[in-house]
């Protein structure tokens, strides 16, 4: 166990969240079709490398999303589900909300990464809605995002501001999806989830048992094949 | 019958108290403002209305919403850091919100426009805002039946249009415009130029006149 807990360390200290942003990157396999959800996913994009030939989707109805616009780019119909203004690559397509969020429900994204609130052991997804009586509640794309794409990767700290593990043995806020989310990157390890339970591809700054005090499910070493 | 108006006032001049009204428009882009401000202007008032959003800002929809003209909003996103007077209204107990996954709203407004009775879909399987759906497996995965949502009117934004009412976009302020312009029985477009008939190349029409009802030109 503690050879095989050694090896999954891959960083001496917690990653930042630039670090993360990057490791989430290099793991977007090239030519893949992507949703960067809103908040720490859109770090990912600084990090994409012209040669993986990553196209970015953005659910208001744009394939070939380019970075944030500045200056003299601003244009006010151009922006991404964030309602920040972007650029267009060449190559990049514009089509109407219900072919978008059909290339999303018909399963044409690759990947989609998300922010979350919390995730299962079976991968159930928390991330629109904290459930309290008096907040407005707004849902956006996130369930279509979770529903839709062939993988959701989950971007969060491993722990609230209270210490409480985010990845849970069933989700407390209310749900955006049942069973969608494969990967979970954190700044203390990345997760695989699913019908097999939490396997733990590699840890920073802790090790496998360091990281099992932690979490309140059972986690097990993926196999090296993941890593 | 299309008809080409001069002014956003008379466009919009049909409108009736207790309309539900589609209103284009993704945040602002694509938003018609100018037939918004008629609508507001025009004094129509418990409407319900079908945006991605519930207003942002002191512009267009927050204003309709501002002056209680909204009795229901059905939306995705009303939340925002600019959304106060809807959420003032809100906490209030003065609106209605109808909360719908951006996807199924999307689809729930293509289908009344292509004559769709409802459509099973993944999207808020097992969720609260399933609750009391009904539900079935279909191909091993969990659905929820969604019905069309129809409008009496769509205010709709579009860059260009021609003699017949063919309209073309602008980059992401297409959003809703498409769908919402044929789920509509009456659909209201401001375009920003109107081109002579024969002037938009065919084969880049987005939403064919068919669905277009008035048009009329805002600077």
């Amino acid at each position: 166990m503690s050879i095989q807990t050694a090896s999954l360390q891959t960083s001496d200290k917690p990653l930042g969240r630039d670090d993360l942003a990057r490791l989430v990157a290099r793991d977007i396999k090239p030519g893949s079709f992507v949703n960067l959800g809103i908040g720490q996913p859109t770090l990912v994009s600084n990090y994409l490398e012209p040669e993986q030939n990553i196209t970015l989707h953005t659910e208001n109805g744009m394939l070939g999303m380019g970075p944030v616009a500045e200056g003299d780019q601003i244009d006010g119909d151009l922006i991404n589900a964030g309602k920040i203004p972007v650029t267009e690559l060449p190559g990049a397509s514009y089509f109407h909300h219900a072919d978008s969020f059909a290339i999303m429900r018909g399963g044409h994204l690759d990947i989609c990464v998300l922010g979350a609130f919390q995730v299962s052991a079976t991968g159930d997804l928390a991330n629109w809605h904290t459930g309290a009586p008096d907040a407005i509640p707004a849902v956006g794309g996130a369930m279509d995002l979770a529903t839709g794409a062939k993988d959701v990767f989950v971007m969060m700290t491993l722990l609230t501001r209270d210490g409480a593990s985010k990845i849970v043995d069933a989700c407390t806020y209310p749900l955006t999806g049942v069973g969608c989310v494969t990967r979970v990157y954190t700044d203390k390890a990345v997760f695989l989830t699913g019908p097999d339970g939490v396997q733990v591809r590699e840890t920073f700054g802790c090790t496998l048992e360091e990281l099992q005090a932690l979490v309140p499910v059972p986690l097990t070493a993926a196999p090296a094949v993941e890593r | 019958m299309l008809t080409f108006i001069d002014t956003v006032g008379e466009a919009v001049a049909g409108i009736k108290d207790g309309s539900t009204v589609m209103i284009g428009g993704f945040g602002n882009a694509g938003q018609p403002f100018e037939l918004i401000d008629a609508l507001l202007d025009g004094g129509a008032t418990d409407l319900t209305v079908v945006n991605n959003n519930a207003g942002q800002g002191d512009q267009g929809l927050a204003l309709l919403i501002k002056e209680g003209r909204v009795r229901k909003m059905i939306c995705s996103f009303p939340r925002q850091s600019d959304s106060w007077h809807f959420d003032a209204k809100y906490k209030a107990g003065e609106i209605e919100l109808e909360l719908v996954p951006q996807g199924n709203l999307a689809e729930r407004i293509r289908a009344a426009g292509a004559g769709i009775g409802g459509f099973f879909t993944p999207t808020g399987y097992g969720t609260m805002l399933a609750e009391g759906k009904e539900t079935r497996i279909i191909d091993g995965r969990g659905q929820v039946f969604e019905t069309p949502i129809h409008a009496d009117v769509a205010l709709i934004k579009a860059l260009k249009a021609d003699g017949k009412g063919n309209l073309v976009y602008r980059k992401t302020a297409r959003n809703f415009g498409p769908i919402m312009a044929a789920a509509a029985k009456h659909t209201i477009v401001q375009v920003s130029e109107i081109v002579p008939t024969g002037g938009l190349d065919p084969e880049n029409v987005v939403t064919p006149g068919i669905y277009v009802n008035s048009i009329v030109k805002v600077a």
